[in-house]
């Protein structure tokens, strides 16, 4: 997603680092809003840039409320629609919390919503995980272009794109430096 | 990479993604209530056996069930062959059923590359673009079955290079050995085959690992040790001279398993002959990963089945 980069020239910030800091944070503060009193809270992120602002909005959520929820990881490679239409893609980890996901509030995070595909495939991978009570989604980035009936609870920043332009989410954990930027392809 | 014909054909990249993937597999199974992936929905997978086997089989039937696939079995026993039909003319015919993939065991080597050829020539008339699957070739090669020894020894050992490997027994007779050898050559691994030399096959040589006669000044140095089942139906004339003569050379019994260094891991690829080539006790011990080996099968047969049915094809 990110490795290849051309010219930055060609690229405009969307969201600078303390933008994806105040961000993260105001997701977290939103989400802690609308579970109160809700018990059995579980984040839970899409590999592999959703499962780190998984992690980081577990941090943020334990910070601000003193109460942490559990953080997971689910990876819907084995749920996609486009399966054939690419060579066969690698898988990345799948980890849930001990407790499972019965009964549990789930949010769903993931780094950018676009035509809903793939948040489709979560959906069903956490289905065969178990029975959740109610899933959420938050994402950092809504660039559009929907091709499913679904939208995202918490959204960090909307940007209206056009189909060929990317949007590419870098994260510090994996890109060295955390910036949102929107491309021309 | 098309179809699954040799260990051979894989580089350490691609052997370790598959490895990767087996592990992936599982963590996505662990713990679930619904051990059942959409993956390959509407794909078809036909069983191809003309040699007896239970785990081979039922470990393929299981990972394509677990993927959706729709698996069928055919055995030799049973089906057209009985009647004369070429190896040649049962393929092509699975192909033209729709076969995406035909996994196969054939008590002649070569078996599969032979099928392979066959499928990619007549793709045209049959119509579907078939991948052919080795599960055993007479004495030559047995790749999945390397790579679930291969995936065992990394979860237990935590990594394959610079491991030292003890292969024991009949070499001659076992494509097991040697699509380990050149498996754990290609991951870095270093492997000693110890076998009577009536059971080392002509051109061992070549092979990328150290032959050795006598198993008990191997084993203090082995990092695990893989037991091999004397093929008796395999054997025309005398190789060793009595099953007590060959079990107390090359037989690993609670004795000669004190000699291994604690942390190491004995495999067997089953079916084992219990005091034969191995001591019960020593099947049944901690450091013994037969049943591990049997699980772990499935999912590297997943992985398998992933890599070469889910994508588009070329």
């Amino acid at each position: 997603m990110a490795q290849d980069r051309p010219g930055a020239a060609a690229a405009r910030e969307l969201l600078s680092a303390s933008d994806v800091a105040r961000t993260v944070a105001r997701i977290a503060h939103q989400i802690i809003e609308k579970t109160a009193g809700t018990e059995n809270v579980v984040l839970v992120g899409i590999p592999t840039r959703g499962a780190m602002l998984a992690r980081r909005l577990g941090a943020a959520v334990a910070e601000f409320s003193g109460t942490p929820f559990p953080v997971g990881i689910v990876d819907p490679t084995l749920y996609r629609d486009d399966l054939r239409h690419h060579p066969a893609r690698p898988l990345s980890s799948t980890d849930l919390p001990d407790g499972g996901l019965d009964d549990a509030l789930v949010v769903l995070i993931d780094d950018v919503l676009m035509s809903g595909r793939t948040v489709r495939a979560a959906l069903d991978a956490l289905a065969d995980h178990g029975r959740p009570r109610a899933v959420q989604l938050a994402v950092l980035v809504d660039r559009g272009h929907r091709e499913l009936p679904i939208r995202a609870d918490y959204v960090g920043k909307n940007v209206p794109t056009a189909r060929d332009e990317q949007v590419k989410v870098l994260l510090e954990e994996i890109d060295g430096v955390d910036a949102v930027r929107l491309e021309r392809a | 990479m098309r179809h699954l014909l040799s260990v051979t054909d894989l580089d350490a990249a691609a052997a370790t993604a598959l490895l990767d993937t087996a592990d992936r597999l599982r963590q996505a199974l662990l713990g679930r209530e619904v051990r059942k992936l959409p993956t390959l929905r509407g794909r078809t997978v036909i069983t191809m056996f003309y040699e007896n086997s239970t785990r081979t089989r039922v470990s393929f039937e299981v990972a394509g069930k677990w993927m959706s696939a729709d698996t069928v079995n055919v055995s030799a026993s049973g089906s057209s062959v009985a009647k004369g039909e070429s190896l040649r003319d049962t393929a092509l015919t699975l192909s033209a059923m729709g076969a995406d993939c035909v996994i196969v065991r054939h008590p002649a080597s070569g078996a599969a590359h032979r099928l392979a050829a066959w499928v990619d020539k007549d793709r045209e008339t049959t119509g579907t673009p078939t991948v052919i699957v080795n599960a055993g070739d007479g004495t030559h090669e047995h790749p999945t079955q390397a790579l679930l020894d291969a995936a065992t020894l990394r979860d237990r050992l935590g990594g394959i290079a610079g491991k030292r490997v003890g292969i024991v027994g009949d070499v001659l007779h076992s494509r097991v050995a040697r699509s380990n050898v050149f498996l754990l050559a290609t991951l870095g691994a270093e492997v000693v085959l110890i076998a009577p030399p009536t059971l080392l096959p002509v051109g061992v040589a070549q092979w990328p690992c150290r032959v050795s006669p006598e198993l008990d000044a191997e084993l203090p140095a082995l990092d695990a040790v893989m037991m091999l089942r004397v093929q008796a139906e395999r054997m025309r004339g005398a190789f060793f001279p009595s099953a007590r003569e060959y079990s107390i050379g090359y037989g690993l019994s609670e004795d000669r398993a004190a000699l291994l260094p604690e942390h190491a891991v004995v495999l067997h690829p089953g079916p084992m002959v219990r005091g034969m080539e191995i001591a019960p006790a020593v099947a049944d011990a901690p450091n013994a990963a037969v049943l591990q080996q049997v699980r772990t099968g499935v999912h590297v047969r997943m992985a398998v089945l992933y890599h070469l049915l889910a994508g588009a094809s070329e």
